[in-house]
């Protein structure tokens, strides 16, 4: 077992650390300290630089066109990303593209053509319709929006809730119930377009984070063709399980991209900082909070790696997934939470960012499944059964 | 327990803003707080010209925003705010039902508008 970075990890991590710290972070100090987009033409900039080095759309699988990082390097890149202001929610701002909806690379070659290539030139854009407002933790039973085939196409009912992106969307995929009496197995995805009739972004839902807010959606007769059933139909449950394991892993890893720049201002602040005639870093209370910081930044990252390196190596990789999702949010809470105090009245301004991150790091003991889910997941893996 | 309707929850969210409007004068933006938080500035018939917000970045807040409309728009228009923390994601959801409801942002949000915005139906 090498715990190395190999030479080349260490180049593209090198190589994306200075993006962000010469790139993005000084545009930040021009923004509103809540703003989660650049202006376009600082965008467009740097997606072309982006483009030079040979990263642009990162998550693009290498037969459609993607450079071919593996998921440790993308990973550790990840960590990287994250380490500015609007990081967590917006790292590095898009410029380093992404591959939209992975689901979509299991559509049909009608639906490629129509969704996927577009979304790959950055002509369309999707969102994806999971949690509705009976709940989000167990989709497969909360799944209340029903789907009732009519001649050639399935009429949609029913409405959604904390989707991102879903306002500015050409489409999205949404789960549908078709069959009331299957539970789980009782779920189609379909793929709906913005402008098909019944589709409606009702509202904002606003939250901790003030950028890329969530919607509400409703579906009113949504009569969606046949040919816009992604997958199976009744199975489409399993779709949305692989993409919530999946992404389990880039949630982590912004996670730690956070808390390790939070760390870096505290260790930072602590050694400039003068109380009592001596600088903070000789309190012990400020040196354990940062032993406490590291061990929670270590601790995190390594799990994540290790989950990346199974997920790569295709191995069964649930339980990984959700240990390092579930330890990273958490961590990475208290790790910003502990650079805040030891910067004092500072750390609770909008002048730095911790007060952003401390927002919206809350956010991911939630998203993608709370931490009570992650640790039922793995109890499952552990025990056996399908117990709740 | 009995859920309630996307409907019912709907009813209750003000989406709009509803504060009272105000003249836009010189006195009645002195009394404003400096806190965080969304604004529009209406014609006198009561046309919305223009939808901003007072972010971190503005020295008092709501105060220091409006007073730099104050020269940029005729006797007689009028005002109101929100204050709101969550600013950024408010500005944008005013902008969006304003182009709900008249089918275009308001003259002034031209030239000030986010980079992209969604839409409500």
């Amino acid at each position: 077992m090498d715990l190395e970075l190999s030479d080349e990890q260490k180049l593209i991590v090198d190589t994306t650390r200075k993006f962000v710290r010469n790139q993005i972070a000084p545009l930040e100090a021009d923004l509103d300290p809540d703003g989660s987009e650049l202006e376009p033409g600082d965008h467009a900039r740097l997606v072309e630089m982006v483009r030079g080095m040979g990263f642009y759309g990162l998550d693009i699988p290498e037969e459609f066109g993607g450079p071919g990082v593996d998921l440790v390097t993308r990973t550790l890149m990840a960590i990287e990303m994250a380490q500015h202001r609007a990081g967590l929610y917006a790292p590095c701002y898009g410029v380093f593209g992404g591959a939209g909806l992975a689901q979509l690379f299991e559509a049909n070659e009608d639906q490629k053509q129509r969704y996927l290539y577009p979304t790959l030139r950055g002509e369309k854009h999707g969102f994806f319709g999971l949690t509705e407002p009976s709940g989000g933790s167990d989709p497969a039973r909360a799944i209340q929006t029903v789907a009732v085939k009519d001649g050639d196409d399935w009429v949609l009912n029913g409405a959604k809730i904390f989707i991102s992106g879903a306002d500015r969307a050409d489409y999205g995929i949404v789960f549908a119930r078709t069959d009331a009496a299957k539970g789980r197995g009782g779920i189609t995805c379909f793929l709906i377009d913005h402008d098909m009739p019944g589709f409606h972004v009702r509202r904002v839902v606003h939250t901790l984070r003030s950028t890329s807010y969530a919607t509400e959606l409703q579906f009113e007769d949504l009569r969606v063709p046949a040919a816009n059933v992604l997958g199976e139909v009744d199975k489409g449950f399993g779709i949305a399980n692989d993409r919530l394991s999946r992404q389990r892993i880039p949630y982590a890893a912004g996670c730690i991209g956070v808390a390790v720049a939070a760390q870096e201002m505290a260790i930072s602040y602590a050694n400039k900082r003068e109380t009592f005639g001596d600088i903070l870093a000789s309190r012990q209370a400020i040196q354990w909070m940062i032993v406490d910081n590291e061990i929670d930044i270590r601790t995190s990252r390594w799990l994540t790696l290790a989950a990346a390196d199974k997920a790569e190596k295709r191995e069964p990789y649930r339980t990984e997934a959700a240990m390092c999702k579930l330890v990273a949010s958490e961590a990475g809470g208290r790790v910003v939470d502990r650079a805040m105090q030891i910067h004092g009245g500072y750390g609770m301004t909008k002048d730095l960012p911790l007060e952003r991150w401390y927002r919206e790091i809350r956010i991911r003991r939630i998203g993608e499944g709370p931490s009570e889910v992650q640790r039922l997941i793995m109890a499952r893996d552990l025990l056996g059964g399908s117990f709740h | 327990m009995r859920r309630e309707s996307l409907a019912g929850r709907l009813a209750r969210v003000k989406l709009r803003l509803e504060k009272p409007w105000n003249e836009l004068t010189a006195e009645n933006v002195r009394r404003l707080p400096g806190q965080l938080g969304v604004y529009q500035v209406a014609r006198a018939d009561g046309a919305i010209e223009h939808i901003g917000f007072a972010g971190a970045r503005e020295l008092f807040g709501l105060r220091s925003a409006l007073e730099r409309k104050l020269a940029a728009h005729a006797s007689g228009s009028r005002f109101r705010v929100e204050v709101n923390t969550q600013y950024q994601s408010r500005w944008r959801e005013l902008l969006m039902l304003h182009v709900m409801d008249h089918g275009a942002l308001p003259p002034g949000n031209e030239s000030d508008r986010p980079a992209t915005l969604g839409r409500l139906s």
